[in-house]
């Protein structure tokens, strides 16, 4: 297994990539100027998919095959003819995107911005809505956190079976299926909201996971950033305990090991109302006793006067586990090879960074 | 005849020159235009029909009354100008 040798950056303007064959420097960009929601490297074929969020225009995607150098458009998700009066409940935003199971060559996912969760068999070329999850009564519960409505940022495919899929939603808790989405339950005992009134704080379908992640060796190890601090599964996603972190619980983004289900990584802020770095220290914490204990790692990141906030796509982690990409909203970039214990800014002067994927 | 011109900030997504449709109203104008660049529809509208929340419609230099329907109606020699409304940092 070698550490990875590719980093995809998706900006506020444009996507940039950095190899590590020539120094880990932006090499290319793409969509100069455009918004870039997501980015994402299919480890089953190395296409590269870039989703836009064009102002103006709308979501669009776009798909560049392995070895090729010109990118071609795909199609979008598509929401059904919404009943009069069902305002709002057209494609916002492309806010997640996974490549299916091994066997499903093609298969996609998107999780998008209204609360739509989109599967395409054919690379991107059409996507249908899955509409048992869009049916669920519950969903009229949801709300948005960040944007105007509810969006799919989390979309975790169980490598033990490519059926079994687990999503979470900001707000809308976390979902899951067992039958590739026929059946949709919501598995979050034990989160609280408590930013609800009090008689709702337990209620799975208001929590408002900020970043779900599951360990790829051990998939029944979840590990979820919630707005209101960290949780841990390792039944699946059955209960949800939670775990305490210094110098605080509250981020976005979260990052588990491949191979130690008890080892993640996470990017803390102050507090809801303050996001930014706790005494203006830009740190990234880590836990390998399952969130009994963590780390704090601040080896080349700024040491004051720092206010970058890593939204929740914005670390990835490679298959090894010692590589971590992390971008943040003022645009920096930073690298870790050894696990976190030492990082390098690749550089301080992109566009803001939404979301960072090796591959 | 009505002619339909998208701005220069949508033909750098989608080439589109500018063509000439039957129509009584902005919106029939603007979706046979539409019919002859099926590239472009998702650009001006969105998955629903509605016109796209930042492009702006001008019937014969005024900006559309009505955005919604787009009924506003045009007649024989109307030009339609769709653009992107200005917005963002």
């Amino acid at each position: 297994m070698a550490n990875a040798d590719r980093i995809m950056v998706g900006t506020r303007k444009g996507l940039f990539e950095l190899r590590r064959n020539e120094g880990w420097r932006v090499t290319t960009r793409h969509f100069l100027g455009e918004p870039v929601s997501m980015v994402m490297v299919d480890p089953r074929d190395d296409t590269v998919y870039a989703a836009l969020n064009l102002g103006h225009f709308g979501a669009k995607l776009w798909r560049r095959e392995s070895g090729a150098s010109e990118w071609s458009a795909c199609g979008v998700p598509v929401y059904p003819p919404q009943p009069e009066g069902e305002h709002g409940k057209s494609l916002q935003l492309i806010w997640s995107l996974e490549a299916g199971g091994p066997e499903e060559p093609g298969v996609l996912w998107a999780g998008t911005i209204p609360g739509g969760l989109f599967r395409s068999n054919d690379k991107g070329e059409s996507w249908a809505l899955n509409v048992p999850l869009w049916a669920r009564p519950e969903r009229a519960e949801w709300f948005g956190g960040g944007y105007d409505q509810p969006g799919i940022h989390s979309i975790c495919v169980d490598p033990r079976d490519s059926r079994h899929l687990s999503i979470a939603v900001s707000c809308g808790g976390v979902w899951q299926t067992h039958d590739g989405g026929n059946e949709w339950a919501p598995t979050c005992q034990g989160m609280y909201a408590d930013y609800m009134p009090p008689e709702r704080r337990e209620d799975p379908v208001v929590q408002d996971p900020h970043r779900m992640v599951q360990c790829p060796s051990d998939p029944d190890t979840l590990w979820v950033q919630h707005h209101c601090g960290i949780y841990r599964s390792i039944d699946g996603g059955a209960r949800w305990m939670r775990v305490f972190a210094q110098p605080s619980s509250f981020g976005f983004a979260v990052a588990v090991h491949p191979h130690l289900p008890d080892t993640t990584w996470f990017v803390p802020s102050v507090k809801d109302e303050c996001r930014v770095p706790v005494d203006d220290r830009f740190v990234v914490t880590r836990t390998d006793d399952s969130g009994a204990s963590f780390a704090t790692l601040s080896n080349g990141l700024p040491e004051g006067h720092a206010y970058d906030l890593v939204y929740r796509h914005g670390l990835d982690v490679d298959e090894t586990g010692e590589c971590l990409a992390m971008g943040s909203t003022t645009g920096a970039l930073w690298l870790t090879e050894d696990g976190g214990l030492h990082w390098r800014c690749l550089s301080a002067h992109l566009p803001p960074i939404y979301a960072v994927r090796f591959g | 005849m009505v002619r339909v011109v998208f701005a220069p900030a949508l033909q750098r997504h989608v080439a589109c020159e500018p063509c000439t449709v039957d129509g009584a109203s902005a919106m029939q104008a603007l979706l046979q235009a539409l019919d002859g660049c099926p590239a472009m529809r998702g650009y001006v509208l969105d998955d629903q029909g509605n016109l796209r929340r930042h492009v702006a419609v001008f019937v014969d230099g005024a900006m559309a009354r009505d955005r919604v329907c787009l009924s506003d109606a045009v007649t024989s020699g109307s030009e339609i100008y769709v653009v992107q409304a200005l917005s963002g940092g």
